[in-house]
């Protein structure tokens, strides 16, 4: 349990010391150990439910007090998933030559310690501290390459992810001083009546989760850092960084927005989600670099987390649970989906030598397999059975009509259409044939099967999708029980 | 008026002066500094708000500590990364090329 925090921040400071190549065989180590301990926290949900755990026996508020439920230990093992295929793939994608490289391990394992904080947080505090460890270390990747074009775009990713972190803690803040209590629970328990300041309170944590998690119009900032980092971090940050602070959001929203939300708040978020959904698909069509495309695809994905709150707001519980799960699912495809297409990107630029969707033609007959990987991960992002992604938007497609919400199916479908459009866009740019290019570098094969993998993961998980969510939904009430058996 | 509103209302004050600059100032040095002094609002709000239990709690200053950690870190990377840029593009802010790439509050 403590080993989900503490094995990342030692093998943080462990790396710091060592070179590129020393750090990485340290790192898969550390990979092996941490999929081993994810695999067990997960066993021991599905045996006893969820549980409540104080860290070193320190009681909160002096301790940091962990909260491991069904859905914690889903995100905790997909982020062992994620995270590995993206280390694996680093060691051998980046330069060990470059003597700046050996700072990848360091901040690698700050940010996976930073993820498993927040999926395992239980007040408001430790989850802002976590959240901004997630972004000095997420910040500090997208800088690796000292460009001043990937300098400006960390920057800016700094500047937006600093303005989210302090207009969220404002909001716990305010919270804490109404409440004098930092525990999600506690407050959910406290809370009779709904305030002015603690709507204040909410609406700010929200603002500064939604520009941390690059919510329509705030994001800005994402396409640039997303594009110009390295594929693996790219990876990284698309997969699992923005879901991070979504999570933030979410947990918020379902314990007290049933009472300090409306319906206006509730129509807007979901609104700007949608607006985010074709905006970001119709950019991703438009962009004339490959890693452009897949970062505003990002964008759309992104907006359909966003309906959750118009489909969770002051509808039947077996229908908010339909929607949950289809949320939970989706954040589940795309992190899997979006690693895949952005690590076969980085293969697909790594052979052509240039960034440019034009560039692509004729790659085809070189590069099949990175290019098939790529489809597939499209194949989960479209929504086409069996993918995950469509397995999730078919929830969210029967969560909205049965909770009357029916313009949002307009939405679901418009961005299938979307996104076949700009992955057909890749796939008819590379079947070109303009002859006198044949001049390719091919990767190891190591590079080409680890995108395979995790696209094939996305794609099963439709298959799958009933025992993921039966672990998921079961232990919530368990969780329940063992909250009021403590109090 | 007591005294805990009076200090969250200047927190507040403060953190309304720092995102007004965050947002209107060009230069990077300047919005850092600007993020900063949204920061000292924000753990003026914490510890101010906090108070009015009969006496000061030490929870929050065990938080505000911890903020102010936080903050220094961010700081620092945000300089060595202001002054790097400014290595190699002799620029202090992103106006000159920043526009066509979308709006958003944090850009």
């Amino acid at each position: 349990m403590a080993g989900l925090l503490f094995t990342p921040l030692a093998w943080a400071s462990l790396s710091l010391l060592l070179d590129f190549r020393k750090g990485r065989c340290v790192s898969w180590l550390g990979m092996v150990i941490q999929v081993l301990v994810s695999l067990a926290l997960w066993y021991a949900v599905m045996e006893r439910g969820g549980f409540s755990y104080a860290l070193g026996g320190w009681e909160a508020p002096l301790g940091i007090a962990l909260r491991v439920d069904g859905l914690a230990v889903t995100f905790v093992l997909l982020t062992a998933a994620v995270a590995t295929a993206c280390g694996l793939h680093a060691g051998f994608y980046l330069d060990a030559c470059k003597p700046w490289q050996r700072y990848f391990w360091p901040l690698f394992w700050f940010l996976w310690a930073g993820l498993n904080g927040v999926w395992l947080g239980a007040d408001l505090f430790n989850l802002y501290v976590s959240l901004e460890l997630i972004s000095l270390a997420a910040v500090g990747l997208v800088a690796l390459g000292g460009e001043a074009a990937a300098l400006r775009a960390a920057l800016r990713y700094l500047f937006a992810a600093l303005l989210g972190s302090l207009a969220y803690l404002l909001g716990v803040a305010l919270l804490y001083g109404r409440f004098g209590t930092l525990s999600l629970a506690l407050i959910d328990e406290q809370l009779a009546s709904c305030e002015p300041a603690l709507i204040v309170a909410l609406l700010l944590m929200l603002a500064g989760l939604a520009l941390k998690t690059a919510l329509f119009p705030l994001h800005g900032w994402l396409p640039p850092a997303h594009g110009i980092a390295r594929s693996p971090v790219s990876a990284l940050l698309s997969g699992l960084v923005v879901k991070a602070s979504f999570y933030i959001a979410a947990r918020l929203w379902l314990e007290l927005g049933d009472r300090l939300g409306s319906p206006w708040l509730a129509q807007s978020i979901g609104a700007l989600g949608a607006a985010a959904v074709v905006w970001g698909s119709w950019l991703a069509f438009r962009q004339p670099h490959l890693k452009q495309v897949v970062a505003y695809s990002s964008v759309a994905q992104i907006g359909y987390l966003f309906l959750l709150f118009p489909l969770t707001f002051a509808v039947a519980e077996p229908v908010s649970l339909l929607a949950q799960q289809g949320i939970t699912l989706q954040v589940i495809s795309h992190a899997l989906a979006k690693a895949a297409m952005f690590l076969a990107a980085g293969n697909l630029i790594l052979s052509i030598r240039s960034k440019r969707v034009d560039a692509l033609a004729g790659v085809s007959h070189f590069l099949p397999f990175s290019l098939f990987s790529f489809g597939l991960a499209g194949v989960s992002l479209m929504g086409l059975p069996p993918s995950g992604g469509f397995a999730a938007k078919w929830l969210l497609l029967q969560a909205s009509l049965a909770s009357g919400q029916w313009w949002w199916v307009g939405v679901l479908l418009l961005g299938g259409v979307l996104a076949a459009a700009y992955v057909f866009r890749i796939y008819r740019a590379s079947f070109l044939e303009v002859g006198d290019s044949d001049d390719f570098y091919h990767p190891p094969q190591s590079l080409e099967a680890i995108p395979m993998i995790l696209a094939l993961l996305a794609l099963g998980l439709g298959l799958v999708a009933e025992p993921v969510l039966s672990v998921l939904s079961l232990p919530f009430e368990v969780t329940a029980d063992v909250n009021e058996a403590q109090l | 008026m007591s005294s805990a509103l009076l200090y969250a209302l200047a927190g507040v004050a403060l953190c309304g002066i720092g995102l007004a600059g965050f947002l209107l100032l060009n230069h990077l040095l300047r919005r850092l500094l600007a993020f900063n002094l949204i920061g000292s609002g924000v753990f003026l709000v914490l510890v101010g708000l906090a108070q009015h239990r009969g006496g000061p709690d030490p929870v929050p200053q065990a938080l505000v500590l911890t903020g102010i950690v936080v903050a220094i870190a961010a700081t620092a990377l945000a300089v060595v990364l202001i002054r790097r840029y400014f290595h190699l593009t002799g620029r202090t802010s992103f106006k000159a090329e920043s526009e066509g790439d979308g709006g958003g509050a944090g850009s």
